[in-house]
């Protein structure tokens, strides 16, 4: 029987964290994708902040975890409200369309 | 666990204030130039409450917060900055149908979160403050909502923003999940205690900086700043590139140096690389630029490598001189916004660099501050542009990163190109359509101030080093 340790919550979150980081650079169609992107991101994290707690024994990490939760639901409406924006003015949110401004 | 909330009165002062002054706003106060005369009043308020305090460290709120004569200095500050920016913001929203009460409100929420992140001891109240901050920034990157350009800018600036938060938080579990705590003090003494730092933290703290490095938009991770703050409405790009720049970079500080002390070894040469390419981007880049917020958007990536050669040093003499550099910067910035936001032909806002032709015809008095600001950025002597490098490349030889001082040193003079062609461009070229008439007044105050403390800072400087150094010594004397 396997043992679950620190290292698979570790390994499971470092995956997560990466596809997130992938989803925002990769994805060249819808920018919800790229918003449930950065949910995936910051929940990766709270996996880390529980799995740590839990190992330390502390419980800073699941208080830390709870202030996160609160601010990723602040920032998803934000950034929900700022899209409905840019919808009105743009007609489209694929990704490959924001291009007014040139880097 | 001790809450002793006396180091936090002023931020608890704005909150009510912001919170007041919102109600306000819903329930009668329609006009937002009184609004924002109030908000201007509630900064003014806590900037007094901050000076109040004094200049002792106090810990408080249980040990997440922090205040001391370098919080104290950043404040003041970050909270002029915000001043600043709401005053110029008065005239521009009136003629840009952009007069809603909720603007300077919000720029109260994100200076509340500035203040929140210079103070924070806790990776907790890092992260708080900082998303304070930075959901504050991203409405006000959109705030012109019924245009494109800004609400691509808030767009733009939400996904990155959101991306670089998600790293520094993953820096802040990895720091959590290797010391065991969140506090500050516990972290410095779990890297101070001697013997190699383990892997994971420090795999956190580099995921921490990168995470800085895009609120302070350091290169590489800078590639959001010129869209955002061409985007964005001219005060609230005139905020971006003040306030909160100055309060990450404050944090940056803070992080490396109480922390992170113990490990100058292992961040020393990530922030050497980061400097040395925001300094090579900020100078090589502006070069091609035709707009102007274009232009001090890369202008400020510069600046930053600038101000990090000093947070590379790692020593009291070059945090001292980043201190002084943020000073300069505010004043500088500030002034040049002034001037932007008074280039307006047929009453429409114009922001071509080719469009200043004839400035120093059509209105010399602002076109020569234009042109003194320009001459500081380009850091030409005696003007206060000029000290703010000199302190921070003396600081960087004394440290024995001389190869970083002349790198900085080269891309200043090729910066110098960039910032000279506005001034040809005013001065030499020929004069196309007339700027408007009359400036609004609070416009020509605040153009006239930043130049002020421009020129005579070569006459003065005590007043600002003197209270740098204090600033800096606090960070070491632990």
């Amino acid at each position: 029987m396997l043992e679950v340790g620190l290292a698979h919550y570790l390994t499971l979150a470092a995956v997560l964290f990466t596809l997130g980081i992938f989803g925002i650079f990769l994805n060249r169609k819808n920018v919800i994708i790229i918003l449930m992107s950065i949910e995936l991101m910051l929940l990766a994290v709270n996996i880390n902040l529980v799995a740590f707690s839990r190992f330390l024994e502390d419980m800073t990490g699941q208080v830390f975890a709870m202030f996160v939760l609160t601010v990723a639901a602040a920032e998803a409406a934000i950034g929900l409200a700022i899209l409905v924006v840019y919808f009105r003015n743009r007609g489209s949110i694929a990704v490959e369309d924001i291009n007014l401004m040139k880097g | 666990m001790d809450m002793n909330y006396a180091p936090a009165v002023p931020e608890i002062v704005l909150a009510c204030l912001a919170m007041a002054l919102l109600m306000a706003g819903v329930f009668g106060l329609e006009r937002g130039r009184t609004v924002s005369w109030l908000s201007v009043v509630s900064l003014a308020v806590t900037l007094l409450l901050v000076l109040a305090g004094g200049t002792d460290r106090v810990v408080g709120l249980g040990g997440l917060f922090a205040t001391g004569a370098f919080a104290v200095y950043v404040k003041v500050l970050v909270l002029l900055g915000s001043m600043f920016a709401i005053v110029m913001s008065l005239t521009f929203n009136e003629r840009e149908s952009l007069d809603r009460f909720e603007f300077p409100i919000v720029i109260l929420f994100a200076t509340l979160g500035m203040l929140m992140m210079v103070s924070a001891n806790d990776l907790i109240a890092l992260y708080l403050g900082l998303e304070l901050q930075s959901l504050s920034l991203y409405v006000l990157a959109a705030f012109r909502r019924d245009t494109l350009r800004s609400s691509e800018a808030g767009l733009k600036y939400f996904v990155l923003g959101a991306l670089s938060s998600g790293m520094l938080l993953y820096g802040c579990s990895m720091i959590y999940g290797f010391v065991g705590a969140t506090g500050f003090d516990a972290i410095a003494a779990a890297v101070g205690n001697g013997g190699e730092p383990s892997l994971g933290l420090v795999v956190g703290m580099v995921f921490l900086l990168a995470g800085l490095c895009f609120k302070v938009s350091a290169a590489p991770f800078h590639m959001w700043t010129p869209d955002v703050y061409e985007g964005a409405p001219t005060p609230v790009t005139a905020l971006f590139s003040v306030a909160p720049k100055i309060a990450a970079l404050a944090l940056f500080v803070r992080v490396l140096m109480e922390p992170f002390g113990d490990m100058a070894d292992k961040w020393q040469q990530i922030i050497v690389v980061v400097a040395i390419l925001s300094m090579a981007i900020g100078a090589f880049t502006a070069i091609a630029q035709e707009n102007i917020k274009r232009l001090m958007a890369y202008s400020s990536i510069g600046h930053v490598g600038y101000a990090l050669v000093g947070v590379a040093t790692g020593t009291e003499e070059g945090v001292r001189a980043v201190l002084i550099y943020l000073a300069i910067y505010l004043f500088m910035n500030v002034g040049v916004f002034a001037c932007i936001l008074a280039m307006r032909q047929k009453g429409n806002a114009v922001e071509n660099i080719s469009d200043l032709a004839g400035f120093s015809r059509s209105r010399p008095l602002v076109a020569g501050i234009f042109a003194a600001l320009m001459f500081s950025m380009a850091g030409i002597p005696p003007l206060a542009g000029f000290f703010g490098k000199f302190y921070v490349f003396m600081a960087a030889v004394n440290a024995g990163l001389v190869a970083l001082a002349v790198f900085g040193v080269l891309a200043s003079v090729v910066g110098c190109y960039y910032y000279l062609r506005i001034v040809k461009v005013m001065y030499f070229d020929d004069a196309g359509e007339d700027m408007d008439r009359p400036l609004p007044s609070e416009i020509g105050v605040v153009a006239g101030l930043s130049a002020a403390v421009v020129v005579l800072f070569v006459v003065v400087p005590w007043t600002i080093t003197d209270f740098a150094g204090g600033a800096a010594s606090t960070l070491f004397s632990g």
